[in-house]
């Protein structure tokens, strides 16, 4: 479980948030680009530090400013799936599985045997040696999710996992994705700005509007956006997901 | 009379320009090629060959390999720390600590000579206090290195620097996030994926330093055996034994070719 509210002053306003992510529920972080997204995700994973404020994951405090507790991204358990997927190029798809793992100086044939059974779990064990600049956009999608889950995380962080994808890729993904998150059991977060990522995949939607939530609810909810002002001016007219301004509803 | 509208391609200056243009390119090709064919061809093979054999030459060789490899070895251990910070920490005074840095790479080199003097001599602000230990660097293959890691430091520093910002950071926040330290992080990510730009700072470095004269003779003077690298030899040589000077210069000539061979291929594979 994970427990957050933190502070933090961005150049243009000020981040504040504060939600709780129960294990293996899927949280949605919706809002248009520059809302704080992201900045959110690389706040828990330890990239960047909050102003003040409390991160409390399975019990544990990884962030306390008033008790000046801070701990390193290496320290913390947490898979993010970065928005470029930031795949390591002079590595092999196993290679970049691999990582985490060796981190951990788990024996090398225990390594073997788990990224075997997460790479035919994704359907990538055909792709293992291959350098993951040859991978099409879903299979990359899927070597950065089997790095990040590998781990076994406390907590799952995404950040865009699907706009490098083309539509149709998108389409088939987005429901594999839904599947994999509620199999890992772990409590997730998730960034997206579109609405159909959203309702797919999420089980709780929080709007982020200039670093502070405007509305929170069931995904189906959305759909009824109408009854929530806010969430119905921020439904533009881009209907192009790659339109990174607004939120997409493709 | 020509038609209006019609371009006269018959006009003498049309038909003249492409010659000219020709023998500009072709006078331009030859003033950067033949001086350095006509020492190529100066020699005989065997001329050659018995000359690098005398041992004022052969100490020359060495001690300039010697010398350049410890150069650029003490280049790439204090510089890559520093151009891994002018990469990534966008720090108060960033830009004028580059320029400072830059400074060796366009100062006579007499200048940086005279600057090593004044500071490691034995009277010098460091110098004064190492003759008072008993270490004396001036007039030794120390001075050598040092002259050479003035002046090629700069240069693997600033190369550095642009291979470390062109690693994009989101693979070491990645390799953070999925346990590994800083320390591994720079080793097995961030090395790797700079390597192509490293290792042509590294040769240009090496270039650099092997052909260094101007401020090693200020600081190290001209030695043979001791701190008679190549280009001074060639220098101390050319009156009293041209064919050995020559023979010195051919062997520059294809450490040159080498080095920028290597550096091609480099930047080939890096595209």
């Amino acid at each position: 479980m994970l427990k957050v509210n933190l502070q933090k002053q961005l150049r243009d306003f000020e981040l504040k948030i504060d939600f709780t992510v129960n294990p293996g529920e899927v949280l949605i972080l919706l809002g248009i680009n520059g809302s704080g997204k992201s900045t959110v995700l690389n706040l828990l994973a330890g990239l960047m530090n909050p102003d003040l404020g409390e991160i409390v994951l399975n019990d544990n405090v990884i962030f306390n400013s008033g008790l000046k507790i801070a701990s390193l991204p290496e320290e913390r358990n947490i898979g993010y799936v970065f928005q470029n997927y930031a795949l390591f190029p002079h590595m092999s798809v196993f290679e970049n599985i691999a990582y985490g793992l060796k981190m951990r100086k788990i024996p090398k044939d225990m390594i073997t045997t788990q990224i075997q059974k997460v790479m035919e779990e994704l359907e990538i064990a055909h792709v293992s040696s291959e350098r993951v600049t040859n991978l099409s956009g879903g299979q990359r999608q899927r070597v950065a999710l089997a790095r990040a889950l590998i781990i076994q995380p406390h907590l799952l962080l995404l950040d865009e996992p699907l706009t490098a994808l083309d539509p149709h890729a998108r389409e088939k993904i987005r429901l594999e994705l839904r599947e994999q998150l509620v199999a890992s059991n772990h409590p997730a977060i998730m960034v997206t700005h579109s609405i159909k990522d959203a309702q797919i995949i999420g089980d709780r939607v929080l709007v982020l509007e200039k670093g502070v939530v405007i509305w929170e609810g069931k995904p189906k909810e959305l759909e009824s956006g109408v009854s929530v002002p806010d969430l119905s001016n921020l439904k533009c007219e881009c209907y192009e997901y790659r339109d990174f301004g607004a939120i997409a509803i493709d | 009379m020509m038609k209006p509208g019609t371009i006269n391609s018959g006009n003498v200056t049309a038909k003249i320009a492409p010659v000219l243009f020709g023998l500009i390119v072709l006078i331009t090709i030859l003033f950067f090629t033949l001086p350095l064919l006509s020492l190529v061809l100066r020699l005989t093979p065997e001329e050659f060959i018995a000359a690098i054999m005398k041992p004022e030459v052969d100490n020359a060789i060495y001690l300039s390999l010697i010398t350049a490899a410890a150069s650029t070895l003490v280049v790439v251990l204090i510089g890559t720390p520093l151009a891994y910070l002018n990469a990534r920490v966008p720090y108060h005074g960033r830009d004028f600590v580059e320029t400072l840095l830059d400074l060796p790479i366009v100062l006579p080199p007499s200048v940086a000579g005279l600057a090593l003097l004044v500071l490691f001599g034995r009277r010098g602000l460091i110098g004064s206090h190492l003759n008072d230990m008993g270490i004396t660097i001036i007039f030794t293959i120390f001075a050598v290195v040092l002259a050479q890691v003035f002046v090629a430091g700069p240069l693997y520093i600033r190369q550095a620097k642009t291979a470390f910002a062109m690693v994009d950071q989101s693979y070491e926040l990645a390799s953070r996030t999925l346990g590994a330290s800083p320390l591994i992080t720079f080793i097995r990510i961030t090395i790797p994926l700079a390597w192509t730009g490293l290792v042509s700072g590294v040769i240009l470095a090496f270039a650099r330093g092997i052909g260094e004269f101007g401020a090693t003779i200020m600081v190290a003077g001209n030695l043979p055996g001791k701190t008679q690298t190549m280009p001074l030899a060639i220098y101390g040589l050319m009156q009293s034994d041209l064919t050995a000077s020559i023979s010195l210069s051919i062997v520059l000539i294809g450490i040159s070719c080498i080095i920028l061979i290597t550096i091609r291929v480099l930047a080939g594979r890096s595209l």
